[in-house]
């Protein structure tokens, strides 16, 4: 059973498409990454999910079924743009919120000791939510997220504005997650961000689908004909390379289209070559949506 | 526990705790108490103390030899207005009057004063009234009827029931009194308590911290229990006050004790009074709701609700013209509709008696129009609570009332 089913679902405001028949699905323990530009339609789509907003056609399930009260319970939703009760504390801000996902106090302020010692926030414990800097906000609301411990997290550009340890710490326990089988939902602008965390994307574009599938698939559908090369020693003519580029810290061989990176390496090993680095070159996701948007608009 | 209910209880108890609301629910007894307190430090000063005034006065015409002892004033004779200045510029007299020769044909009396006055003090010119009747009427009538034609109506009113039995409700300011100051705490507490919710919205959608709640709760749960949790707090503070009354009231009672014995409760007024600060919070609440996923921050739905707090409080503007009229038709207009209906029941309560059907009208009025309001709001919620920053126009508000 998926996760998340999205089927056709169309969402307009004030006779401007916002969400144009979008169709996907989220399976159990899997990050899948929702990205595209601002104003794409990300959040429009997230809040469709969550049932805050109802879509003008198609439908979503989650969990094998349509939202309902009760399954509000299993789901972990961190937006956009965060904010607490600026004048309750941090516990008492978490109790409230998990006591709303069926949690009951006891055990959500155990749980909530737990979570804030595991990302440092204990000491922060009795003090009010404005005494707070944004970034520990931001790990508070993560905590209020994840305390129920639901089937299925969606995170709203998480690490915006969170500095590089919190963004580590964050990235880890959203890998924890999906080894205990949750399925985790990513929403970001920041296409790289994803790269390295997601198994599975939708790019989207002006509402609409641009790109579905394995993360790995399709970047190698995008890859270009070339390798990386970081070496000791001289390079001379090597068979089958067409150009190459000096980078920093690496070289770039562009291929003709008849040879394979496996035949390039062969002959690079047999040259005597002390190689570093050999790697396929794959485009950024940026550019990756760069081309599949350009070629769509000159479509 | 339900999810309402833990958002009533949160609600409750986030109000009780805000500063606002701790100060407000403790000044309205606190002011009464100070109110109390001045006037009896005023009265103590104004009683028993006071001295006797000397004011002279020149007799042109003769005949003004008697009674020159008016309550704390002493009259003293001057012969001509000249010693009487002399005496004023000596102090030896606060004031003086003429009665020139010609008094009898125009009645002038002309006063000298040091002071400067918006008017003549009415003691003063009451003394010197009652100075001049008696002198001119003495020997010709009998002294009671002196007393009578100074102070001719003495009016006793008796409301008498159907069956010709003396009334148990008599009227007059004693029965108006609380009902007055009800319908006072009434208004301040509907127009706080929707204040709060308008704000607690505004917040909640200023920090984005609304989806949070929706992704947990639904938008029914969610408006029933911000509603009716910061109900509950602003009828706890409307019973702070209540119970506050007959103890400010007792405390009173020393200074003003017979106007107090007077003060009695019209029928039926506490089972209305609850009545109408539940129907009127409520209707208020719908009405802020609305405002308030439809403004773009709190403060400009502040803004908003003025324009329904103006007709709330409206009945308190016109409430001495009720007193005057009591009968006219405007009165049951402003009993029927439900936004000045609660301030207006309770005043006309204390004022006259208000037909059964207009009650029961009223009522209904109330509970439809809540109960319309409540479904517009919750179609309206759904759709501008998530809009940021940016207030719809009123047509896009009307076509997604229609496309729901």
């Amino acid at each position: 059973m998926p996760a998340v089913e999205v089927n056709h679902i169309v969402k307009s405001y004030a006779d401007k498409v916002v969400v144009n028949d979008l169709s996907f699905s989220v399976n159990q323990g899997e990050i899948f990454g929702i990205i595209g530009p601002n104003g794409a339609g990300k959040t429009t789509t997230i809040r469709m999910m969550m049932d805050i907003i109802k879509p003008d056609s198609g439908e979503v399930t989650v969990l094998g079924e349509r939202l309902s009260e009760a399954s509000k319970n299993k789901l972990g939703y961190l937006p956009e743009e965060r904010g607490l009760y600026k004048k309750l504390t941090v516990i008492e801000s978490i109790i409230y919120l998990a006591s709303l996902k069926g949690m009951d106090g006891p055990s959500a302020e155990e749980k909530a000791d737990g979570l804030l010692e595991q990302t440092g926030m204990l000491p922060h414990k009795g003090k009010k939510i404005e005494e707070l800097s944004r970034g520990m906000g931001q790990i508070i609301q993560f905590i209020v997220t994840i305390i129920h411990n639901p089937e299925l997290v969606i995170l709203d550009e998480p690490f915006a504005g969170l500095d590089p340890v919190n963004t580590e710490l964050l990235k880890k326990m959203a890998a924890d997650l999906r080894s205990q089988g949750k399925a985790i939902i990513f929403s970001t602008h920041q296409m790289n961000e994803v790269e390295e965390l997601c198994d599975r994307i939708l790019m989207i574009n002006r509402g609409r689908s641009v790109l579905y599938g394995n993360l790995a698939e399709i970047k190698s559908w995008y890859r270009s004909n070339s390798v990386l090369l970081e070496f000791e020693g001289e390079l001379g003519e090597v068979p089958g390379v067409t150009e190459k580029h000096t980078r920093k810290g690496h070289v770039e061989l562009v291929l003709d289209g008849r040879t394979t990176p496996q035949q390039i390496l062969e002959r690079l090993v047999g040259t005597g070559l002390v190689i570093n680095r050999f790697e396929v070159a794959t485009p950024p996701l940026n550019e990756i949506f760069l081309k599949v948007v350009g070629g769509k608009n000159n479509e | 526990m339900n999810k309402t209910l833990l958002i009533l209880r949160h609600e409750f108890l986030h109000t009780i705790k805000r500063k606002g609301f701790i100060i407000m629910t403790l000044i309205v007894p606190l002011v009464g108490l100070l109110a109390i307190g001045v006037l009896q430090l005023v009265s103590g000063i104004a009683g028993p103390a006071a001295e006797i005034t000397t004011i002279g006065y020149v007799d042109e015409p003769g005949g003004f030899q008697q009674f020159t002892t008016q309550g704390q004033i002493e009259l003293v004779r001057f012969d001509t207005p000249d010693e009487a200045t002399q005496a004023l510029v000596n102090g030896d007299i606060k004031e003086y009057f003429v009665i020139s020769s010609s008094y009898q044909e125009t009645g002038v009396i002309n006063r000298y004063t040091l002071e400067k006055q918006l008017e003549t003090p009415p003691g003063t010119s009451a003394a010197i009234k009652k100075f001049l009747t008696s002198n001119l009427l003495a020997g010709k009538v009998p002294p009671a009827t002196i007393d009578l034609i100074e102070a001719p109506l003495n009016l006793v009113t008796t409301r008498l029931a159907p069956t010709g039995a003396v009334a148990p409700e008599q009227g007059g300011y004693g029965n108006f009194i609380i009902p007055g100051v009800f319908s006072l705490l009434l208004m301040l507490s509907i127009i706080f308590s929707s204040t709060y919710l308008l704000q607690g919205l505004g917040d909640e959608k200023e920090n984005r911290l609304i989806e949070v709640l929706l992704s947990s709760v639904s938008v029914r749960q969610l408006l029933t229990g911000k509603v009716l949790g910061i109900g509950a707090a602003g009828l706890a503070q409307v019973a702070v006050w209540v119970i506050s009354t007959p103890l400010l009231l007792n405390l009173a009672s020393s200074t003003f004790g017979g106007f107090i014995s007077t003060v009695q409760l019209p029928a039926n007024f506490l089972a209305l009074a609850v009545v109408y600060f539940i129907l009127g919070y409520l209707l208020f609440a719908v009405i802020s709701a609305g405002i308030g996923a439809i403004s773009a921050t709190s403060r400009e739905g502040q803004q908003f609700i003025a324009i329904f707090t103006m007709p709330l409080i409206s009945p308190l503007w016109f409430s001495s013209l009720l007193m005057l009229f009591p009968d006219n038709p405007i009165w049951a207009v402003l009993t029927i509709l439900p936004i000045t209906a609660p301030v207006e029941v309770m005043i006309r309560l204390g004022v006259s008696e208000i037909p059964a059907w207009q009650l029961v009208v009223s009522i209904a009025v109330m509970v439809l129009s809540i109960i319309g309001i409540l479904l517009i709001t919750i179609r309206v919620f759904r759709t501008y609570l998530l809009m940021y920053g940016k207030r719809p126009r009123l047509g896009e508000v009307m076509r997604s009332l229609r496309s729901g």
